[in-house]
């Protein structure tokens, strides 16, 4: 099944190709069965890689398809590797993938660019395989760029609405920033290691001692491109806006794969990471400062796919505080639980949106618990999987995020604590805003609301269970379970293992860590339920007055507004000056000068003759070419 | 014998059709053009990709006395600029046949001229040549801008004119100076110069002759105020013959006489040449960011990528140089495309102001998607022909400084502000009284495009058959300046 990796992401590119160029010859139903048909597709091939790794011996396997790049000593090659890494991320793209292509087909129903819809669909998820599956960095950025092309092309698809084109270009070039950073790391890898190919670079930075300048400087480059694309502080800033495209997307590229791209990077960088114990102080911190500071943005917030946004980055966040302390699996553990609780959140969300006609304000909500019962159902599962209780998925891989955390530093866990304490209140908050109480909209809406087609509903079946049951992977030894996923990527980190420090806690430790965080998790659970279910309370309309605190967070710390202010405005600033100022009154004017100084000289020699400049020049040089051309003759 | 029908059937033909009355030129010189491109398909498979030194080549004395011969042949780096000349004529004649000009026998005879003087200079393997070749490259793209330019076409073409004439003279200076050192009988040979090993103190002041007819060429920064009204002011043929091919000129004398000849002088004052580069495209990227008029912003922006390639070509190292030569063909590629957008744009509407566009993607959907392919090879998206030599293009300039790679990087950011920003203008939006009637794609119009898109992605994907032409020429480039740097 391995020598058949390429297939995996070739189908999505042919899905994107037919699609793509025959869009007007077939029907929508026609479109959307191609395009899920080659994620299903993708995703048998995937499974059955997954299931060789499980019972092979053999846990690496690359595949070759052609040459490049060549130029002098720098190679590189279209090639993919397959390890368990690799495989668990196709598992997630193609799975995940796949039951959102099939939401799509219900939820764009209407759309008139559905055809165009899914071809974009395809289209990411062929990059994204590519991101995952290369065997070298040059090829994990095409596929970074590429899944970048898809977001933007997939924010902006309602491109009718400026303030969408707005949101995806902002996406891009917030994206092209960290991306800049990457292109360094690359080329700064090359120049060290001599190659890009991770097997060559990994094998030889075994040699290089810990923390060398440039080891740090290169694991600080890559980490500024996955700030860049798994929106961390301070490049977080173009995610809470890539909500404008439609919800599908937002599950399947804003939550569930592109911006994990970052973590992945970096795991399976993870050599080169525990060789620079300075750049993983630095990417735990920023980790665990962005899964705070989203999450109080999260708690204010009123839109439902805000919330949803701000929570995305927040629990980015702990995965980088994972990578941060060492945690590399538990860092893909949580990538892999979230993508399952956050893509059922999302794709809940479009079913809510879907049945109030568009509205996404919770404070126009409410009392949905009746109409729509299997949205409901399946929302609050993944509501208490991403809150972090015990035994659904996200308790399991937040817990050893944390107790890594806390190993390495205490006031990290804190944090952690924090921000999960912050989570599970405006994630239920948001849960008995939207379902609980009596419907606060329109009767118009009130006269629509309706369960989702089974299109839509199956996928949102479907990640429930995994949401509520993925953790059981990883119940870790303290627990009496084996962690099954540690062993599978064993081979991927062992080598990290031998290089980097990591303290280990006692039993009695962890289990008081335990206790501790799922005990404060049910008190704010109760908190906000007594608020926001018991007394109904709602979130004050936009006019009301609020306190200067409150409304610094609920304007998200302005963090737009300066950014606007201290980069963009003077960046359009200055390219005004320079072109009106420099450019046509400097240096042209200087260059014209000294024509018109030349000019002037003529002018004496011009009385003895007449006609113009140029025309002597011209003659004289064709005549000295005539005259050659005479003599070849 | 390949390489003499290369460089004289476009003169010949170009001399033909200036009798050709009626509109029937317009097929003749496509066919001519053709016929071009087909000799140098030929000459492809016959191209030995493993030699680094010129082949199909030949010399004949010329002017006896001064002891000149009329060589000319190609290495790898030749080649490839010849077969982005080759490939781009077609395309733009394609194009210009959309438009009706006044005098279009002249017109066409003009472009072909232009080609004859192009591949002259690319092909050229003794100095006087080159020289020669370079000047009757300027003469006819002079005249196309002279006679069918816009309103103030006499005030910029003469500046144009005079700027590059200036530069060239003092490129003139420096190989008679050359020609002087070499051993009697003296010779304009270039194999012969690049052996002439000058002092340190000789190599750092003739760096400078060369390296002002370059810059002004390229442009780099501060030689570049010709450029954005030329461009913009010359009809778009010309505009395109211009950015896609003659900007490669200065870059490929640079690669084909300054690096061999003078790789001390290079080394001594590349931070210079580097960070005049660099700045170059910083700063005409940030011009690019103001503009309004498409023609003149993708001008500078053309500027701005001309300018890494010459940062990477004075970084002179493998990865530096080998990027710079797949770019020239990249950006040939990607700046005739954008101009050729703009033209559709033109044509239609009869504006190219931004602002007065929007919301062609809903009316003319085929048009919109192969802009925006165009557009990302442009900024250089991965897999498309952009990437490849941007890439190497910084890793060349890391390598001599990381900072400066850095800096230069910032393009990549900046280019898809600019980018962005005028295809959300312009394609993006609900449409305008302007662009509410635009029709999508025309037959020509796809004949163009199509052909453009796949050579944008196969470059992306495979440039395995074009890199390898150059690889051979650029290893030895590299041995002759180590030779002397070491």
């Amino acid at each position: 099944m391995k020598e058949l990796v390429w297939l995996v992401p070739l189908f999505p590119l042919i899905g994107f190709l037919i699609i793509g160029l025959f869009k007007n010859n077939f029907s929508k139903k026609l479109a959307g069965t191609i395009a899920s048909g080659a994620i299903l597709a993708s995703f048998t091939v995937s499974l059955g890689i997954f299931i060789e790794l499980l019972s092979g011996a053999e846990k690496t396997f690359t595949y070759t398809l052609f040459d490049w790049i060549t130029s002098g000593d720098f190679s590189v090659a279209i090639a993919f590797l397959v390890d368990p890494l690799s495989s668990i991320m196709l598992l997630i793209i193609t799975g995940v993938g796949f039951l959102i292509h099939l939401y799509s087909i219900g939820y764009m129903h209407d759309d008139e660019g559905y055809a165009k819809f899914f071809s974009y669909l395809n289209l990411f998820v062929f990059f994204m395989l590519l991101l995952v599956l290369g065997n070298n960095y040059l090829l994990m950025f095409a596929g970074w760029e590429g899944v970048g092309l898809a977001s933007y092309l997939l924010i902006g698809f309602w491109f009718k609405n400026q303030s969408y084109n707005d949101a995806a270009k902002k996406a891009f070039i917030v994206n092209r920033i960290g991306d800049l950073g990457f292109v360094l790391g690359i080329i700064l890898i090359f120049i060290t290691f001599g190659s890009i190919n991770y097997a060559d670079v990994f094998g030889s930075a075994m040699s290089h001692p810990s923390n060398e300048p440039v080891i740090v400087l290169i694991t600080l480059l890559l980490f500024v491109g996955a700030m860049g694309k798994s929106a961390q502080i301070p490049l977080y800033t173009w995610l809470p806006d890539a909500m404008a495209g439609p919800t599908p997307v937002s599950a399947l590229i804003h939550a569930a794969t592109m911006v994990t791209a970052g973590v992945y990077m970096i795991a399976r960088s993870n050599v080169l990471y525990s060789l620079s114990p300075t750049t993983l102080t630095i990417v735990a911190i920023v980790g665990a400062v962005t899964a705070v500071f989203a999450a109080t943005i999260g708690i204010l917030q009123n839109d439902i796919k805000k919330v949803l946004a701000y929570s995305t980055v927040s629990q980015l966040g702990y995965m980088f505080l994972a990578m941060g302390v060492g945690a590399f699996t538990g860092g893909i553990f949580h990538l892999a639980t979230h993508a399952f609780f956050k893509a059922l959140l999302f794709l809940g969300a479009g079913s809510v949106i879907h049945a109030m006609g568009g509205e996404q304000d919770i404070r126009k909500m409410g009392g949905l618990k009746k109409y729509l019962p299997i949205t409901y159902m399946t929302f609050l599962i993944g509501t208490i999987a991403i809150s972090g209780i015990p035994p659904f998925s996200g308790f399991f891989s937040k817990d050893e995020i944390l107790a890594h955390a806390f190993a390495a530093n205490p006031l990290l866990w804190i944090l952690g604590i924090a921000g999960s304490i912050m989570t599970a209140f405006y994630m239920f908050r948001l849960f008995y805003l939207t379902f609980s109480g009596t419907f606060r909209g329109t009767e118009h809406q009130k006269h629509h609301l309706h369960e989702s087609p089974s299109t839509m509903t199956i996928p949102l079946i479907v990640l429930a269970v995994l949401a509520a049951l993925a953790g059981f992977i990883g119940v870790p030894e303290v627990l009496g379970g084996s962690h099954l996923l540690e062993h599978f990527l064993d081979p991927v980190f062992e080598d990290s293992k031998l290089i980097l420090f990591t303290n280990h806690l006692s039993h009695s430790t962890e289990y008081m860590l335990m206790g501790t965080a799922v005990g404060i998790l049910i008190l704010v659970i109760l908190f906000a339920r007594n608020k926001y279910f018991t007394n109904n309370e709602i979130p004050k309309s936009d006019e009301d007055k609020k306190s200067v605190f409150a409304n610094l967070v609920y304007n998200k710390y302005y963090v737009d507004e300066i950014y606007d202010a201290i980069i963009v405005k003077p960046l359009d600033f200055l390219s005004g000056v320079f072109f009106k100022f420099f450019e046509l009154k400097g240096i042209d004017s200087i260059v014209n000068s000294t024509g018109k100084l030349v000019i002037g000289l003529s002018d004496t020699f011009r009385r003895l003759q007449t006609g113009h400049v140029g025309f002597y020049i011209f003659m004289m040089v064709i005549s000295i070419v005539a005259i050659l051309f005479f003599n070849l003759i | 014998m390949i390489t003499s029908a290369l460089l004289f059937f476009p003169l010949l033909a170009g001399i033909a059709l200036f009798f050709v009355k009626g509109e029937q030129v317009k097929k003749l010189a496509l066919s001519a053009a053709l016929i071009e491109f087909f000799i140098s398909l030929v000459a492809y498979f016959q191209f030995d990709k493993a030699i680094a030194n010129a082949q199909f080549a030949m010399s004949t004395p010329w002017v006896k006395s001064l002891g000149i011969n009329f060589s000319i042949g190609m290495d790898g780096i030749s080649f490839l600029l010849v077969l982005l000349t080759t490939f781009l004529l077609p395309l733009i004649i394609l194009s210009a046949n959309r438009n009706t000009y006044k005098n279009p026998s002249s017109l066409y005879a003009l472009m072909l001229l232009m080609q004859f003087g192009l591949i002259g200079v690319f092909t050229a393997q003794d100095a006087f040549v080159f020289y020669i070749f370079w000047e009757i490259a300027l003469l006819p793209i002079y005249f196309i801008a002279l006679l069918w330019g816009g309103a103030e076409k006499v005030r910029i073409t003469f500046k144009f004119f005079i700027y590059t004439l200036a530069g060239s003279l003092l490129m003139l200076t420096a190989l008679i100076y050359l020609y002087f050192q070499t051993p009697a009988p003296h010779t304009f040979d270039l194999q012969t110069l690049y052996t002439l090993h000058l002092s340190q103190g000789q190599q750092n002041w003739i760096f400078w002759p060369f390296f002002i007819a370059f810059a002004i060429k390229m442009p780099v920064f501060p030689f570049h105020s010709w450029l954005a009204d030329t461009y913009t002011d010359a009809p778009m043929p010309g505009t395109m013959l211009l950015s896609g091919i003659m900007s490669k000129m200065g870059v490929y004398g640079a690669i084909r006489l300054l690096l061999p000849i003078a790789p001390l002088g290079v080394q001594n004052w590349g931070t210079t040449a580097i960070v005049l580069a660099v700045i170059g495209v910083l700063y005409t990227s940030l011009l690019a960011m103001y503009q309004k008029d498409y023609k003149r912003l993708v001008a500078y922006s053309s500027a701005a990528h001309v300018g890494l390639i010459a940062a990477g070509v004075f970084a002179m190292n493998h990865q530096g140089l080998s990027g710079a030569v797949i770019q020239m063909v990249a950006h040939g590629i990607s700046a005739f495309g954008l101009f050729f957008v703009i033209d559709i744009l033109f044509l239609r509407t009869g504006t190219r102001q931004i602002n007065e566009l929007g919301g062609l993607r809903l009316v003319a959907p085929n048009f919109a998607t192969a802009a925006l392919i165009i557009l990302l090879s442009s900024i250089a998206l991965p897999l498309t022909s952009g990437f490849i030599g941007e890439f190497l293009l910084l890793a060349g300039i890391y390598q001599y400084s990381g900072m400066l790679a850095a800096f230069g990087g910032l393009t990549t950011i900046l280019g898809a502000v600019y980018m962005l920003r005028s295809y959300q203008s312009a394609f993006l939006g609900d449409h305008t009284t302007v662009s509410s009637n635009f029709s999508d794609l025309v037959k020509e119009e796809k004949l163009i495009i199509v052909p453009l898109i796949l050579v944008i992605f196969f470059i992306g994907i495979y440039p395995k058959p074009l890199m390898e032409i150059a690889e051979p020429s650029v290893k030895q480039l590299i041995s002759i300046i180590e030779l002397s740097v070491k």
